[in-house]
């Protein structure tokens, strides 16, 4: 159905990027552009380098080689680069990471008071707002602990987006969730690929991939091994790797 | 079947009252009886006259010894010299000044345990930041009209109380300083705060403490002199923040590392992450073992009487050596023994207080 969002305007980039852990030789000449508004979904059996690849984006895994580029800012050793670009890029992750010592509310206007500086009314009511939007606004005074693995990841999104980011990217987002809070999650991921964010998203969720993809990108030993729109990535896969991959993962 | 409202019973005789608890908990089959009656045989031979030497055969009243003729405890002894015990060897017309300072003390503490009195951050930072200041002017004096109090005047349970009060409020922020050094990426920063840190643990507090009497001065210039009591202060003070750091290290290692990702992810920087994100969650973690060094370090401070400072115990001591008392040592370390545990015990209460409040306030299990 895709008709697609994307503009000419170069998110993200990567190029021939490498990375080590150690010995371990993760991540093999990843080149990859996404454009504004553009939806990936990258894929892959675990151990391909997929989760440390979108890592690297914010700077969570450092790389060793290659280059990063995110919205023209260079992802550098220089710390002034790191923090501007982390604060246009959001991220969520498979355990959600809330702070269980704040609220759900105070999660939210943290970063946005603290690195943006914006007043705590402003935030508060933006957060609201976007709470709203991830349909959980009456849980707002409550602790994290107290909401279920799907409002906990809806509300990871909506602390995300109150940065304001212009990439979103999601690792794993729903593989820590039960079956019935998968589809919650995966709504409020949809929308907001509906309002034009640029997304990089980790995730097994093929009927996801299908519906908002631009690109479904499979790696597998570090490399990426094949790129495609998703109805030509599920439908004619090229690579053996990548036809074995998925009638491991659309058997049944 | 038909069917009706069954009555509320009592349970039956031998689950309630004082002979079912006891046939429940201490005569529950023959070892268990046993048990009971060897322990209790122990317990009260040696209970009772313990009792009776402290609170029946004791004589409180009097002036001297010769007020203690009934054969048990004779706190005559402490009550003659309570004001040494309290104050050490401050001069008497300004004993209300460690007074005021103390209740100063006890009534912000008192503010801070209570549950629900309001505006808590700001007394906590008053007793922080303003009453240091407060205290060290009524104890020392030379300013607003109070008399200069030599500090090596001050002695029993106001030095006690200086050396601990102090100890405890500087060495947490240095210990939580030398943990995130230790952690540090950057290698300098790292290996200062490791060598610090097993410097320090790895000598013994006694030792310390005679190198800032004994040797410290000799480093010094002719004539420059560094009041003795700042020393042992200074050297308590580093000493506990070594052992401090590695409590607040362990409760760092606690906190998972998808918390720091998700800071950083935020783009919070390094101090906001610590202070706002991992601090918060590790403090309440190690709350048992922060509280365990205070107490630790609350008692240490009876080792400055070695290096001649007259704390609570080095005046016992003293008192002990009254030609006037000879022989009434036992009850001056009893007394001794009671105000230290008063005082540790509340310690120990309130850390427990804390974490209960801490525990449901933050929601999470």
């Amino acid at each position: 159905m895709s008709h697609s969002q994307a503009t000419d305007k170069l998110m993200v980039e990567l190029r021939d990027l490498n990375k080590w852990y150690g010995e371990f030789h993760v991540l093999k000449n990843i080149n990859l552009e996404v454009r504004q508004g553009e939806k990936i979904v990258i894929c892959g059996p675990s151990g391909s380098g997929k989760s440390t690849m979108i890592r690297c984006i914010n700077h969570l895994e450092e790389h060793q080689k290659g280059d990063i580029i995110v919205n023209d800012i260079p992802l550098n050793e220089d710390i002034k680069n790191i923090e501007a670009i982390r604060k246009e890029v959001g991220m969520v992750f498979q355990h959600f990471n809330l702070f269980p010592h704040l609220t759900v509310l105070e999660n939210c206007v943290l970063a946005p008071i603290w690195v943006k500086k914006m007043p705590r009314k402003e935030a508060e009511a933006r957060a609201m707002e976007l709470l709203e939007r991830v349909k959980i606004p009456d849980q707002a005074l409550k602790y994290p602990g107290q909401l279920s693995g799907g409002q906990q990841q809806r509300v990871a999104i909506a602390r995300s987006l109150c940065m304001n980011p212009d990439v979103m990217l999601f690792d794993e987002p729903t593989s820590a969730l039960d079956p019935e809070m998968i589809k919650e999650v995966l709504d409020v991921m949809i929308e907001l690929a509906n309002e034009g964010m640029t997304m990089l998203c980790v995730t097994h969720e093929m009927g996801f991939a299908k519906t908002v993809a631009d690109r479904v990108i499979f790696m597998d030993g570090g490399q990426i091994v094949e790129e495609n729109e998703p109805h030509e990535f599920f439908n004619n896969p090229q690579h053996e790797r990548t036809q074995l991959f998925l009638s491991q993962i659309l058997a049944h | 079947m038909k069917y009706e409202i069954q009555p509320t019973l009592p349970p039956p005789s031998s689950m309630i009252g004082v002979v079912g608890w006891l046939r429940k908990n201490l005569f529950n089959g023959p070892v268990n009886s046993i048990a009971t009656i060897v322990v209790g045989y122990f317990l009260i031979s040696f209970l009772v006259p313990t009792i009776q030497w402290i609170f029946i055969d004791s004589d409180w009243v009097g002036t001297s010894r010769d007020a203690c003729t009934s054969g048990g405890a004779c706190w005559v002894f402490i009550s003659n010299r309570l004001d040494q015990f309290l104050y050490g060897f401050y001069p008497e017309a300004e004993h209300w000044r460690p007074q005021l300072a103390f209740i100063i003390l006890m009534g912000s503490i008192a503010w801070l345990v209570m549950p629900q009195t309001p505006r808590k951050g700001l007394v906590a930072t008053l007793l922080l930041v303003v009453y240091p200041i407060i205290a060290y002017f009524l104890l020392y004096g030379n300013a607003f009209g109070l008399n200069q109090v030599e500090t090596h005047l001050w002695g029993g349970l106001t030095l006690t109380l200086v050396l601990a009060v102090v100890g405890i409020v500087a060495s947490l922020p240095l210990g939580i300083l030398l943990a995130l050094g230790r952690q540090s990426d950057m290698p300098i920063v790292k290996s200062v705060c490791v060598t610090f840190i097993e410097i320090w643990r790895g000598v013994p507090l006694i030792t310390v403490l005679f190198m800032a009497s004994v040797m410290l001065p000799l480093f010094f210039p002719e004539g420059m002199s560094f009041d003795k009591l700042l020393r042992a202060l200074i050297g308590i003070t580093l000493f506990q923040s070594a052992y401090m750091a590695e409590v607040i290290r362990g409760g760092l290692q606690a906190i998972p590392k998808g918390q720091y990702e998700a800071a950083d992810a935020l783009g919070l920087g390094y101090w906001q992450k610590m202070i706002l994100i991992i601090m918060p969650q590790a403090l309440k973690l190690m709350i048992p073992g922060i509280v365990n060094t205070f107490i630790a370090l609350f008692k240490d401070t009876s080792l400055v009487l070695i290096i001649g400072l007259f704390d609570v115990l080095a005046i016992g001591q003293a008192a002990n050596q009254d030609p006037d008392w000879i022989g009434y040592s036992t009850e001056s370390y009893l007394f001794v023994a009671l105000l230290f545990w008063v005082f540790c015990f509340s310690m120990s209460r309130y850390s427990q207080q804390l974490e209960k409040k801490l525990h449901t306030g933050h929601g999470n299990r």
